[in-house]
């Protein structure tokens, strides 16, 4: 009796490790590199495409069920919900909070005037 | 494989085999479980996330310091460790092949490489957290008050706060996958797996991926935010 097994080939294994092993150097070596807002955009594309080989060859999510791949999906869609919305509404708020001396929240504030 | 005999109570449909009574076949049962343990993945991502989220929400508010901890990280020893990690992930995934080939030999070596890589990610972690308790960059507990950039010492220390957070959560993930491969090499020595059966090999291994994947965010996040602006002294 076997599962029906996907036995990945050991060449693709080690070429996976070796490509996160460049992204790994490219990424430390991008970031000497002063770019501007580019730095972390393309700090993050790589961190992507490092974490997309892992999950696609190392996890085997390629010889999976698709429903297996829906829930993956469906898994990021929900972070991307929580960080974006999080992020867009913290980003797009004028905030200029100093901090009060605690009398002043307990009366002497503007609503006490 | 034979045909499902019915099963009398709870055992087993087949002795000796490790389908569940309630599974046709060895590779629904095998879809079930992927599917289950993908769906215990999702929560560790959500999870992860709400740190990443605070992480992506004071970045934003506190840009320059956030930067400027990057003085404090060590990149080649951050480097190093996300090196190790990802040559733990491939000798993961080696071991999952040998348990698919029942070459219980290499299952086995391959085990204990993963899990020496992944002491060694854990030493030189704990390195890391001796140099930072050092230089007094434990907020709230061990804080030097940031004298280099005295202007940013209340911001810095929420990105401290956040890297002790999310890299040591990391790390008790690396803790408890250690204890999941050390109950696989028992198990592997017993010569439990082989191509009929490997389930928790592959499930382990899905969990040590998953850990490895957590890092590579967290490397350069933590570590290379500010590199560029060349503030390294040491």
């Amino acid at each position: 009796m076997t599962v029906h097994a996907h036995i990945p080939k050991v060449g693709t294994l080690v070429a996976v490790w070796a490509a996160l092993l460049v992204a790994t150097g490219l990424t430390s070596t991008v970031a000497y590199f002063d770019l501007g807002w580019l730095n972390i955009v393309i700090a993050l594309l790589i961190a992507v495409v490092k974490a997309s080989l892992v999950v696609w060859i190392f996890m085997g999510v390629r010889h999976t069920t698709n429903l297996t791949k829906l829930f993956v999906v469906a898994g990021l869609v929900w972070l991307s919900i929580m960080v974006l919305i999080t992020y867009s509404d913290y980003s797009t708020r004028s905030w200029n909070y100093q901090p009060q001396p605690w009398s002043h929240a307990a009366g002497n504030g503007p609503a006490a005037k | 494989m034979a045909d499902i005999v019915v099963s009398e109570g709870h055992e087993p449909a087949l002795e000796g085999t490790h389908l569940k009574h309630h599974f046709a076949t060895a590779a629904q049962q095998m879809d079930a479980d992927t599917l289950g343990m993908w769906t215990f993945l999702i929560t560790e991502v959500l999870f992860f996330g709400g740190m990443f989220a605070s992480y992506a929400v004071y970045r934003n508010l506190y840009l320059d310091a956030f930067a400027s901890t990057s003085l404090y990280m060590n990149v080649v020893l951050g480097g190093t460790n996300t090196a190790v990690l990802i040559c733990s992930s491939l000798t993961m995934a080696l071991a999952v092949r040998a348990a698919q080939l029942s070459n219980r030999k290499h299952l086995q070596l391959f085990l204990i490489l993963t899990m020496i890589f992944g002491a060694a990610f854990l030493v030189i972690k704990g390195f890391e957290y001796h140099d930072k308790w050092v230089e007094g960059l434990i907020p709230g507990i061990h804080w030097f008050g940031y004298p280099e950039f005295p202007q940013y010492a209340y911001h810095a220390e929420i990105l401290f706060f956040l890297y002790f957070c999310m890299t040591g959560m990391h790390a008790l993930h690396m803790v408890v996958g250690l204890g999941l491969l050390s109950y696989l090499l028992i198990q592997a020595r017993r010569n439990i797996f082989g191509a009929s059966y490997y389930t928790p090999v592959e499930m382990i291994g899905l969990y040590w991926h998953f850990v490895d994947i957590v890092w590579i965010f967290l490397f350069p996040l933590l570590y290379l935010i500010g590199y560029h602006l060349h503030l390294h002294h040491k």
